[in-house]
């Protein structure tokens, strides 16, 4: 009999150094389903370092990350979670269906079908259109699109909203506030205003954080 | 675990902090510094003056004072770095990674020693300033290896990353000496050249195997000099925003 | 999916990409061709002098295309964030690793194989060494495409990578280098060349084993 650890995101003392300077130190934040954790701070303060060590890419200095109770590598924390970066993680030579068809290798399948996660992206239609050929709008919605076909509770997004017109900054809100409310949780780092005051919303800012 | 003793377990525990290594680095160096000075006269002292000279090769043959302990040094540094690469890797130990990379250059340099001496022998004894015999052949592979771990380590800039890295290349590397020994080996018997090895006389007298030895014994004892040197100086740059270089440099200022 | 399909997937993916893109699927071929063409130009074409520097020149030549070709590994996936996806799966990377590299040898490893009888016509080997030359090749050529994984991982994220990988490869190749071309020697004298196609035999299997744990592992500090 397996007991049931809570779904929680906990990083516990935190620290990390770039190039000789602090970055930041003893951070401390939990993330419940249903809950948003804006990152802020100013450009180099370490926002998306911070993303990186929680997607395991880079290892910190000092301190834990757990996900339901167990540490971060032990845990079922991968299958659990999912990355949309700077980069859209999608190959130029292949179509939007073969890139979503290769995702669901990778992860296992969640919530939505394809046609039904690039209907909700407002992709419909571009099954067949190589990558290479879409706008950078586009291939944002692209990535976001991967993250509703493969199962993942936690959401890393780093500037999901660059590349985006105001038709697209709504889209992705609607779909961080849709993730949320089916019991997802997201971290984001934006420098836009962002229209999320409705749902459970942390900020840290990380200049402050030394 | 208790099998170690506390106050040695604290002692490795200790040397592991950097300020600590460093301080106890500069304490033994001059102390190390004068055994391999002596080690060195009574090497060379025994091997220059007192051996006999050789039936064959009459005097020519003493280089192997310089050549035999340096290829051993060159081998002996590479498997040290794979044994320091693992432990680095599976501890995550600073201090291993900087001996790693501060020996790097001092096997590099044996390598190159040995390739030279083994060259200077071969002259008078095959006329050719190089010959393609297998330990020579062995080395120049080796020096490779070094220069490798050298290059990678300068080219990336993260040094903690840089460390990994050469920690890995060390661990490949080290698996692939045995098999560079052997296909080296197997490959110079196919076209029977000369060799440069006289060491594989089945029994080598004892007044030259002594100075050999003492030669051999002098080089440790300059590779833990030169490591602990380089280590010194290696660490002074990767805790350079630390409290404690701050004030070593102000107190030294 | 499983593990097994997403091995599978992940061939499929780099052989669709590598068709996609299949202007540049012959340039290993090109080039192994043309190095090998180098040779009786700087050396002069007397037959003897090329059918005794056969199997080695052919056996260079194949060596550096392996290496030319070895970057495009992993910096595409690197460069557009489907190698951190591949990270991030649940899957063990190894395995994601294992195939890449297979595909990366269907790719550029097994065409080199068409150029074999056509270098052996310029070189003038011996027909009775046809045969070992093909299985030195399908030997040898997967194991450069393995070993050659692990330069790639620790110098994907480098941005001049390239001279440095060949620094870091070329000591790891030097055995198969040995082995393959003495073979191919010894089966152009009529001689047995069991033990040498044994011990590449044996290097292969251990590569499939060995190399992609420290790929994984590179690949993850590349990513940094």
């Amino acid at each position: 009999m397996q007991t049931l650890q809570k779904t929680e995101l906990v990083v516990k003392n935190l620290s990390c150094s770039r190039d000789d300077r602090l970055l930041f130190d003893k951070l401390n934040f939990s993330l419940q389903i249903g809950q948003v954790l804006l990152l802020e701070g100013s450009n180099g303060s370490g926002k998306t370092t911070l993303l990186r060590i929680l997607c395991g890419f880079r290892q910190a200095d000092a301190g834990e990350i757990l996900w339901r109770g167990d540490d971060m590598a032990a845990s079922s924390y991968y299958a659990d979670m999912a990355y949309v970066g700077h980069a859209d993680g999608t190959k130029k030579e292949l179509t939007v269906l073969e890139n979503l068809k290769f995702a669901l290798a990778l992860n296992a399948p969640g919530h939505y079908s394809i046609d039904q996660a690039l209907v909700k992206v407002q992709l419909a239609g571009f099954d067949d259109n190589s990558v290479q050929t879409l706008s950078a709008g586009q291939k944002r919605r692209l990535s976001l699109a991967r993250l509703l076909v493969t199962h993942n509770i936690l959401w890393i997004l780093d500037e999901p909203f660059t590349s985006l017109d105001r038709q697209g900054i709504e889209l992705i809100e609607s779909l961080i506030a849709d993730h949320v409310q089916q019991g997802g949780m997201v971290i984001l780092t934006s420098h836009h205003d962002l229209n999320l005051s409705h749902l459970a919303l942390q900020r840290i800012h990380l200049d402050t954080c030394q | 675990m208790s099998v170690i003793p506390a106050p040695v377990g604290r002692f490795f525990h200790k040397m592991a902090s950097p300020p600590h290594f460093y301080a106890l680095a500069e304490r033994f160096i001059p102390w190390l510094t004068a055994i391999l000075l002596l080690l060195l006269a009574a090497g060379l002292y025994g091997g220059l003056y007192l051996a006999p000279s050789d039936y064959q090769q009459g005097e020519s043959y003493r280089i192997i004072y310089i050549h035999v302990p340096a290829a051993w040094m060159s081998l002996f540094i590479y498997v040290l770095m794979a044994v320091m690469a693992a432990i680095a890797l599976v501890w995550r130990m600073k201090l291993a990674e900087v001996m790693l990379i501060a020996s790097a250059p001092i096997g590099a340099g044996f390598t190159f020693i040995a390739l030279l001496t083994g060259s200077l022998w071969g002259k008078p004894m095959w006329g050719a300033w190089w010959v393609w015999d297998a330990r020579l052949t062995f080395e120049l592979i080796l020096l490779f290896q070094y220069l490798g771990v050298m290059s990678l380590y300068g080219a990336i800039e993260d040094k903690r990353s840089a460390a990994k890295a050469v920690s890995i290349l060390a661990l490949v590397g080290v698996v692939n000496v045995p098999i560079i020994h052997y296909s080296v080996e197997w490959w110079s018997t196919l076209h029977q050249g000369p060799t440069v090895t006289k060491m594989d006389k089945p029994s080598i007298h004892i007044s030259m195997l002594v100075p050999l030895l003492l030669m051999a014994v002098a080089f440790k004892f300059y590779y833990l000099i030169a490591v602990l040197q380089n280590a010194k100086l290696e660490l002074l740059k990767r805790e350079a925003t630390s409290q404690w270089v701050k004030t070593l440099l102000e107190k030294s200022a | 999916m499983s593990i097994i399909a997403a091995f599978f997937a992940i061939i499929r993916r780099d052989l669709l990409l590598a068709f996609r893109r299949r202007a540049e699927m012959a340039n290993p071929l090109f080039f192994f061709v043309l190095v090998v063409t180098l040779f009786p130009l700087a050396v002069g074409a007397q037959p003897h002098l090329l059918q005794a520097m056969a199997p080695g020149v052919i056996w260079v030549s194949a060596l550096l295309a392996a290496l030319l070709s070895l970057d495009g590994m992993f910096r595409s996936d690197f460069e557009d964030g489907s190698l951190e996806q591949m990270l991030l799966s649940h899957h063990p990377l190894s395995v994601l690793v294992l195939g890449k590299v297979i595909a990366h040898w269907l790719v550029t490893g097994l065409p080199l194989l068409l150029a074999a009888p056509l270098l052996a016509m310029f070189l003038g080997l011996p027909q009775q060494a046809m045969g070992t030359l093909w299985l030195t090749l399908i030997l040898a050529t997967p194991l450069l495409s393995l070993i050659g994984a692990i330069g790639v991982a620790l110098t994907v994220g480098l941005r001049r990578g390239g001279m440095i990988l060949s620094l870091l490869v070329l000591p790891l190749y030097v055995p198969v280098l040995i082995f393959a071309s003495s073979a191919v020697d010894r089966a152009a004298g009529g001689l047995p060349v069991a033990a040498q196609l044994n011990i590449l035999s044996a290097m292969l299997l251990a590569a499939v084993v060995l190399v992609p744990l420290p790929t994984s592992v590179a690949l993850k500090m590349s990513v940094n």
